[in-house]
């Protein structure tokens, strides 16, 4: 590939082939070439989107899509591999290929980085593809994602003796699907990619056969997935009825001069496309699914699911919105305000009530992805840059914590309710202790990447004039640094509850519902007498947590697998990483679309 | 501006944050005997950087010492930038001081490691927060105070930690919300003043916010107003303070009501009047009415507690609100006042926190029903005691009488009714100390004194700096105001060019011209910064002396 990177882009390259080529007068019978083709006379090769006598020409320029075939081969590689070998393989092949062919996959779209056609910009594979930065940096996040839930997922697969190549291929399939998404130039790639992925993602919730929840989980992210494809597909044809056009450019092109001759089908259209696409990032309104999903789905998976889906559901909202109908700004950017607001305020506080671990993280990933979407109402530059590094960095606070979830449920994800966290700190210290950094960085406390993730969001908006809107978004921070910190908390607690009668003070204030704040505020003065520093053993019980699971809490230490440990200190070392230093921000500065 | 070879104030905000890790990696085994002196030596270490920072430190000089200024997120315009003004470094003084009294003073159960760990964390974000000359650093600081002090109140905590300790990071959590976006805003606005650059510097702000507009600074303010009322806390937003100083362990609370408190008044100060002069000038009257109603209101509820520790804890709030009520006046005695009473207040709080520690080992309780005449079995403690209670009150003689005086006299001048409204403070405060201090220790004896043992020589020597502290200051605050009022005086000068009106008294004597270096300096002319509010004519003679002499470069 790298003969490919350093040769130029179009019809001199020995890797642009023409892939279609009509039957009919050659092309270079004529004299000028449309726009958007170009002719070659060497060969008589007509690259392009040409129409020019009947001709159409598509040139494949490989490198742009390299990551995407890597992958795409690397599934299929995987089955061939499977099909030779005995059924049950050396443990650990799998997910070491897996992991393989996502490294590879990354040094392609790291290579692709310092490629001058992507750092320019281009439109390759006859507009249906935007090879630029934007899409290089989603790349680079999937492959990523790819690399660390193939590692987190191995232990979990052994242990739930689901061990088996098919998890590995799908989750390699519904990547390709991503990166397509992220790089999709126009509404019919963007669709292509978003099935091929979310396909992929129905089997994956369902993987667990073994578990009700499991199947309950593929059927209904099936259902809802399949019914918002639908919504997405009728709004590409009203935006296509509307401009004329499926590709973003033209689209946009459209737009800049014309005025549509019936605006309801074009905002009905657009309208449709972020129902769509807000179903697939969990933005409320659209996020039923997501606590039942991320709940039934298996722990890897739904981390895996968090960050990939996620991240190509805003690639494909940025392009949508920003490229395509960027026009339409004055239209679009109050819906995304109202998502972005429901999603931070909706998610903070239904978290709160949650008593299961996974659901407490689905809601928790729905008000993240109301701060994703403050960058993109920003409609700037720095709007989906800010946007981009928030993606970044929570795809590894996400993967990273969903593999901490995974190692403490215990077998057959029997402990999945928050007094599974209970006492984490003494039954591995190492674990809790990555946990919080990780639990930290969601509630955006400095010094962690989550901080700086906020800080730039905030930024886009607050330049845009959104003061209202960033004033929300920290509230409802401080809303969230409430659950997060009571996961904390938990892991802090004595394993073992001696009396219940402490309790009681704590359960008071926060009740079972979690709510805290006006309660209790005033003096329970029946145990304030006796409350002083150093008088009384350490007390144990967080009351809202434990009067309300009534299961036992866990005891012995906790093993952390070789390849969950890696994935986990991976993330809290980028997390903090990234969290004191500015190199992750040049890397989203300089990823914001050109195009 | 002093140089010196050292990174002097990278080492101060380090040294305990590598004191934290290195009593984390102290090993199981060797934990109980190793830690705490490995933790003593960090502790001594940092306060001796802090000592030579201090004798170090120019007298006279108003401008900020021992800048150290390095880029780091420079795409924002954030640099990791320290100094230190006579605001500060005291309370950097302070905080030095009351943390290795915290730590080894006090006894505390479970891990040592961890608990040293957290505490030397919030040292180092403490530090940072005052020594920030980033806004960015200091938001960041400002916030990583609260992860250690969440979980020194929630590790280590009485009955109720857990809700305790939530409410004190959720209320300073959802407070500083408003304090993020508030930066932000004055970032992004003022980028166009200056050239288009945004910057987070607090000197470069300084200088160009004051062309913002009107109505921007005022909101802008608000945003800062809200953060710090929160942190500080002001009446209508104190309702965490009594349940977190009640719960918390003695030493969190003698480093929370001691040096967290300052963070959200030194905040109001370095951000409010330095940043948004205008936007203080308009709301200085509402957050003197807070500040005064504060007064009344805590004293009123001050005096109905039933607890020894929950009485502490209201008193806090009172003494905070004369700090407010100090800076708020625009004068230079009450600003400089308002300083000193911050200053004063770690010393005092530190040392009553402390000491009611003790005496809840003593007796296990404190409730003032159970509690009586520990004096004859406690007679040193007893002492030391009201000791602490007279600098409270403010006695002559102690430094909570200098502090005291120099905020009313300075709000006297300015703003003569709120004042009067807060010398009743004065006879409240007496009040409830001195009950307070007679129904635990005098009165006939409640429950079994027979095991009960005084103070022990251990606890003495803990307390010691904080008396010494306590009665210096009390006797001989020269050298305290001589490095405090320049920086006031050029702090308020700079409000009163922003905003003539701001009830400064512009009552001069004589031309004065600041000892700033020039690139610190943000007025904007040379002749106009001549019109600062001096300390004369305020027929306070004490005080004037110390503020005329500090003007160390007459022009």
């Amino acid at each position: 590939m790298s003969g490919s990177l350093a040769t130029s882009r179009f019809a001199t390259s020995s890797f642009a082939h023409s892939v279609f080529v009509a039957a009919g007068s050659p092309a270079s019978t004529t004299t000028t070439a449309p726009p958007g083709c170009s002719v070659a006379s060497a060969g008589n090769k007509v690259t392009g989107l040409c129409t020019v006598a009947n001709s159409l020409h598509i040139s494949v320029a490989y490198r742009s899509i390299a990551p995407m075939i890597i992958l795409a081969v690397g599934a299929l590689v995987l089955l061939a591999v499977s099909a030779v070998l005995p059924k049950r393989p050396r443990t650990g092949l799998y997910p070491a290929l897996t992991a393989a062919i996502g490294g590879l996959a990354l040094l392609a779209a790291v290579l692709q980085w310092f490629d001058g056609a992507a750092k320019t910009g281009t439109v390759e594979i006859g507009g249906q593809v935007l090879y630029d930065r934007f899409s290089v940096l989603l790349l680079i996040l999937i492959s990523i994602a790819v690399i660390l839930s193939s590692l987190a997922a191995d232990s979990y697969l052994r242990r739930e003796g689901l061990d088996g190549v098919e998890a590995y291929v799908l989750m390699l399939m519904s990547a390709t699907g991503a990166m397509l998404m992220a790089e999709s130039g126009g509404l019919i790639m963007l669709f292509l990619g978003l099935e091929i992925m979310s396909i992929a993602l129905y089997v994956m919730a369902a993987y667990h056969r073994r578990r009700a929840q499991s199947g309950e989980a593929g059927l209904k992210y099936f259902i809802l997935g399949s019914f918002s494809s639908a919504v997405f597909l009728y709004g590409i044809a009203l935006v296509y009825g509307a401009t004329g056009s499926t590709q973003f450019s033209q689209i946009a092109a459209y737009l800049a001069g014309n005025v549509p001759a019936n605006a309801g089908v074009l905002l009905g259209g657009m309208a449709l496309l972020i129902v769509g696409l807000g179903f697939k990032v969990a933005a409320v309104p659209f996020h039923f699914w997501t606590p039942d999903v991320y709940q039934g789905s298996p722990t890897p998976f739904t981390g895996y699911m968090a960050a990939v889906a996620k991240a190509a559901g805003f690639a494909g909202l940025l392009r949508v919105l920003t490229q395509a109908l960027g026009t339409q700004q004055a239209n679009w950017r109050p819906i995304v305000w109202l998502l972005a607001v429901l999603s931070l305020v909706v998610g903070s506080v239904m978290a709160i009530a949650q008593r299961d671990l996974k659901r407490m993280l689905a809601y928790s990933s729905i008000s993240q992805a109301g701060y994703v979407l403050l960058g993109v109402q920003a409609a700037t530059a720095e709007g989906s840059s800010a946007a981009l590094f928030y993606l970044f960095t929570y795809t590894f606070i996400v993967i990273g914590t969903f593999a901490v979830v995974d190692i403490v449920q215990g077998r057959g994800e029997t402990r999945n309710d928050l007094g599974a966290m209970r006492g984490l700190g003494r039954r591995n210290p190492l674990l809790a202790a990555a946990m919080l950094v990780l639990l930290l960085a969601q509630a955006g406390v400095p010094l962690t990447s989550g901080f700086l993730a906020k800080f730039y969001v905030i930024q886009a908006a607050v330049e845009q004039g959104q003061y209202y809107l960033a004033v929300i978004a920290m509230v409802a921070a401080a809303i969230a640094a409430f659950f997060y910190l009571r996961v904390g908390l938990l892991m802090y607690q004595a394993p073992v509850e001696r009396d219940a009668e402490y309790g009681s003070g704590f359960a008071e204030g926060l009740g079972d519902d979690g709510v805290i704040i006006g309660s209790g505020g005033g003096a329970s003065s029946a145990v304030e007498g006796v409350s002083v520093a150093g008088l009384e053993p350490v007390p144990s019980i967080d009351g809202a947590v434990a009067t309300a699971t009534l299961q036992a809490p866990p005891t012995g230490r906790v093993v952390v697998p070789a390849t969950s440990g890696v994935v986990i200190a991976v993330s809290v070392v980028f997390t903090i990483a990234a969290g004191v230093s500015s190199f992750v921000i040049d890397f989203a500065r300089a990823a914001h679309s050109l195009l | 501006m002093t140089t010196t070879g050292i990174p002097l104030l990278n080492i101060i905000v380090f040294l305990p944050l590598a004191g934290a890790i290195v009593s984390m990696l102290v090993p199981a085994s060797a934990a109980k005997v190793w830690t705490r002196p490995i933790g003593m030596a960090f502790a001594l270490g940092e306060l001796a950087f802090v000592a030579y920072m201090v004798a170090d430190f120019p007298r006279g000089k108003a401008g900020f010492e021992f800048v150290s200024s390095h880029s780091w997120i420079g795409q924002f315009g954030i640099s990791w930038s320290l100094g230190v003004d006579g605001i500060s470094l005291f309370l950097v003084a302070m905080t030095a001081l009351l943390f290795p009294v915290a730590m080894f003073g006090p006894s505390w159960k479970g891990n040592p490691r961890s608990f040293l760990a957290w505490m030397f964390l919030l040292e180092a974000a403490c530090m940072g927060t005052f020594l920030s000359l980033d806004l960015f650093v200091f938001f960041i600081m400002f916030e990583v105070t609260l992860v250690p002090g969440y979980f020194i109140v929630a590790g280590w905590g009485g009955n109720r930690r857990n809700y305790a300790a939530m409410k004190f990071f959720l209320y300073t959590f959802a407070g500083s919300a408003f304090l993020f976006v508030a930066i932000i805003a004055l970032v992004v606005l003022d980028a166009p003043h200056n050239g288009g650059h945004q910057t987070f510097s607090l000197i470069t702000l300084a200088k160009v916010s004051s062309s913002l507009p009107h109505a921007d600074q005022v909101l802008i303010f608000c945003g800062f107003a809200v953060a710090f009322a929160v942190k500080i806390p002001l009446v209508p937003f104190h309702s965490w303070l009594p349940d977190t100083y009640t719960q918390a362990p003695t030493a969190g609370s003698m480093v929370l009501a001691g040096i967290l408190f300052k963070l959200g008044a030194y905040g109001l100060l370095r951000l409010g009047l330095y940043l948004v002069p205008r936007g203080a000038a308009d709301m200085g009257p509402v957050l003197l009415t807070l500040a005064a109603a504060g007064i009344v209101y805590g004293s009123i509820v001050t005096i109905m507690q039933k607890d020894l520790k929950r009485l502490v804890a209201y008193a806090s709030i009172v003494d905070v609100a004369f700090i407010v009520l100090g800076f708020f006046a625009f004068s230079s005695q009450g600003v400089t006042g308002g300083v000193f009473e911050m200053v004063n207040h770690g010393l005092t709080t530190g040392a009553i926190f402390f000491l009611v520690g003790i005496v809840a080992e003593k007796k296990g309780t404190l409730r003032f029903s159970e509690l009586g005449g520990l004096a004859k079995a406690t007679p040193v403690l007893a002492a030391i005691f009201l000791t602490v209670v007279m600098s409270a009150i403010g006695l002559p003689g102690l430094n909570g009488f200098v502090g005291e005086f120099l905020v009313l006299v300075g709000t006297f001048i300015t703003h003569r009714w709120w004042a009067v409204v807060g010398t009743t403070a004065v006879v409240t405060g007496a009040i409830y100390m001195l009950w307070a201090y007679q129904k635990v220790f005098h009165g006939p004896s409640l429950g079994s004194d027979a095991k009960v043992t005084d103070i022990s020589w251990r606890q003495i020597a803990a307390v010691a700096p904080l008396l010494v502290g306590i009665v210096f200051l009390g006797v001989y605050p020269k050298p305290f105001l001589d490095r405090v009022t320049p920086s006031v005086n050029y702090l308020l000068a700079h409000v009163e060019q922003a905003a003539p009106n701001a009830h400064v008294p512009a009552v001069t004597t004589r031309h004065v011209t600041f000892n700033v270096p020039a690139n610190q300096n943000v007025l904007s002319t040379a002749t106009k910064s001549s019109k600062v509010a001096g300390g004369s004519g305020s027929g306070a003679a004490g005080t004037a002396k110390p503020a005329a002499t500090s003007k160390g470069g007459v022009g």
